[in-house]
């Protein structure tokens, strides 16, 4: 070694150099991977999802009813954080969406029996994206993931800019007309960290729903998803959705 | 019942087709077509001065200080709509003490700091700065005491000085030219990077919000010349206003070329979404984006302002095409922010139907208050032009050559 002087710069120098590099590529590691297999969560411990059974949903609206009286969602019709949707496809292959109040009060068929091909039910909600961009744009931070990979917003930090429910592909967000801030499907937090299952899943006379941690290999959703060929909406968009649905028709946006 | 939820259920009947149930509620209503518009200006307002300051092209020099001003004025004014349109304003600074740095939205603050503080001021300052010190010396009582505070302590006007003054506020120019870029093609991108909308997700938008900046700023500062020559009943000089219509021209052309551009690019790709857009531009936004932005203020304009290079009438005829094409491209640029900002949440993310806007005339978010804004900046600019007149300014640059 000439010159120690030199190399222990040059080595603090690496060091730091490196040590800002990784930092500021960090936030980009989302980049580097696609769509990958559900239970992928290097953090360990638990790691949240559902499942939907779209072949057992009946349309009740149970869940939706459930979820609102669970969560003090407001009961008018403009603000729910768990819906159902009835999807009816014609034979000549118009597609008809209905959901009056969110399913709530049930479902009538509007489409003449004779002129309908197939119709279904398709219960929605947050699907807790693990590449999720609302928690992306939020420009305070206020909508985070939680380290069980559930999508949750801090509402005494919301300012209300209503970034997140423009970037929300899926429509799960809507603003709290007595709060004043953004809302939305918490996956019943509040029960699942207590070994509870959420609402709409507890009510669910069919067991259309399958909520489940998917780091539990012998768990529910994990058995779920083995023994169906499930979906999540929108693939193209690579948001990480976590709501697996099983017989998703394309027609289902 | 509460009005939001009366406009709602009135929203209701208006709904088309399928909506995801939340998405009756449109939620950046028309002062976030005001962000965009404002902040426009204030970049195109200010390109145009650089083109007397940097590229030298002399001929613009009667607006140099007018479009400084009109810039400042409306910079001042930008964040207001933003803020108005929180639910929770109170909290709006946390954007700048823990800006989640993923987002496009929270670097909003730096930006605008940077471009008003470091750009926009200190160009102005270093511009005014000799007049400041001539005016407190001229005035009596309170207006010596506001130029004395003007020049913050620093009154030297030697040569050396002025020359100094000069070198750094046409540094600050330059840094501010790509500011202007930055700070209205990061808006462009905060709609832009939205993939689940793809009214609003393409990668041309933060290159159509500059060309629309500019479009937009250079024909408010035609205009307001215009206006301001007539209020002190002097003749605008055509030589300005003929290359300050030329140069509308040119960025009317690359607007329009890539705007264009995006829509036949989204018909020939013909995606998912296609079909609804197409719904969306025959239908809900026919008359705003057809008749208003494309026609009015983008084919019009594009035609008189080209005729008038190949053929020039007299200068009364001339002048009258002016007025009609900054006010008509003015009005065609509120529509394009209207179309983007409105059009992109008429229809539903399902893309199988459309909610409906019901503006309101009061409240926060009502016409009333946008109405409001949209003068508020012209107010600021009136008292500018009072306060630092540009044609009273011996300009220093021409001293020092003197």
């Amino acid at each position: 070694m000439k010159n120690p002087r030199r190399n222990f710069l040059k080595t603090i120098a690496t060091i730091t150099g490196g040590a800002i590099a990784a930092s500021v590529a960090e936030p980009f590691n989302a980049l580097l991977y696609a769509s990958s297999f559900p239970g992928k969560n290097v953090k360990g411990g638990s790691w949240y999802g559902m499942g939907i059974d779209i072949d057992k949903c009946i349309g009740c609206g149970r869940c939706a009813d459930a979820c609102k009286k669970e969560n003090n969602v407001p009961r008018e019709p403009f603000f729910f954080r768990s819906w159902v949707e009835q999807y009816t496809i014609k034979n000549d292959g118009e597609v008809k969406v209905e959901s009056p109040n969110g399913g709530i009060d049930g479902f009538k068929q509007s489409v003449p029996d004779e002129e309908v091909f197939k119709s279904f039910f398709v219960p929605k909600m947050c699907n807790h994206c693990y590449k999720s961009p609302c928690v992306q744009v939020c420009p305070v931070g206020a909508t985070f993931e939680t380290r069980d990979g559930v999508v949750l917003v801090d509402d005494k930090y919301c300012i209300g800019c209503r970034y997140c429910v423009q970037a929300c592909p899926y429509g799960c967000r809507y603003i709290h007309p007595q709060r004043k801030v953004v809302d939305k499907c918490t996956l019943c937090y509040h029960r699942i960290t207590k070994g509870m299952t959420p609402a709409c899943v507890e009510v669910c006379p069919n067991g259309a729903r399958i909520f489940g941690d998917l780091n539990d290999k012998n768990g529910a959703l994990i058995k779920f998803l083995k023994e169906h060929t499930c979906l999540v909406l929108r693939p193209h968009l690579n948001t990480g959705a976590k709501v697996y649905y099983n017989s998703l028709s394309t027609e289902v946006r | 019942m509460d009005p939001l939820i009366q406009n709602l259920y009135g929203v209701l009947t208006q709904v088309q087709g399928f909506i995801y149930p939340n998405e009756a509620e449109l939620h950046w209503s028309l002062l976030i077509v005001l962000y965009p518009y404002i902040t426009g200006l204030v970049a195109g307002a200010f390109i145009l001065a650089s083109l007397e300051r940097v590229f030298k092209v002399k001929a613009v020099k009667p607006t140099y200080h007018l479009a400084l001003l009109t810039a400042l004025a409306f910079l001042i004014c930008a964040p207001i709509p933003l803020n108005a349109h929180l639910t929770q304003p109170i909290r709006a600074y946390e954007i700048m003490i823990t800006p989640h740095l993923t987002s496009a939205m929270a670097v909003f603050g730096f930006v605008y700091m940077w471009y008003l503080m470091v750009v926009l001021l200190l160009e102005i300052w270093f511009d005014y700065r000799r007049d400041f010190v001539v005016w407190s010396n001229e005035k009596t009582g309170i207006m010596k005491w506001i130029y004395k505070i003007l020049t913050l302590g620093v009154t030297d006007i030697s040569e050396n000085a002025l020359k100094w003054d000069d070198k750094l506020g046409r540094f600050i120019t330059i840094i501010g030219i790509p500011s202007a870029f930055f700070l209205h093609g990061y808006v462009g991108f905060i709609f832009g990077s939205i993939k689940a909308n793809p009214w609003w997700s393409t990668v041309l938008m933060p290159v159509i919000f500059i060309f629309s900046a500019m479009v937009s700023g250079i024909a408010l500062v035609m205009l307001l010349y215009m206006l301001i020559s007539l209020l002190r009943r002097v003749s605008a000089n055509m030589e300005c206003l003929d290359t300050i219509g030329r140069y509308l021209l040119y960025a009317l052309i690359l607007d329009f070329s890539l705007e264009a551009l995006d829509q036949i690019h989204r018909f020939y790709e013909a995606e998912e979404s296609f079909e609804i857009i197409s719904l969306l531009m025959s239908g809900k936004l026919y008359i705003t984006l057809i008749v208003v932005q494309i026609l009015l203020g983008t084919v019009v304009p594009l035609v008189t302002l080209g005729l008038l290079q190949v053929y020039k009438p007299s200068e009364q005829k001339r002048r009258l095409i002016y007025w009609m094409d900054s006010a008509l491209v003015l009005i065609g640029i509120f529509a394009m922010r209207w179309n983007v900002v409105i059009g992109g949440q008429l229809f539903s993310k399902s893309f199988y139907g459309f909610t409906a806007y019901k503006i309101e005339l009061i409240g926060r978010e009502g016409f009333l208050v946008a109405s409001g804004l949209v003068v508020l900046p012209f107010i600021i600019l009136g008292f500018l032009l009072w306060l630092m007149p540009p044609w009273r300014k011996e300009d220093g640059r021409e001293y020092l050559k003197a």
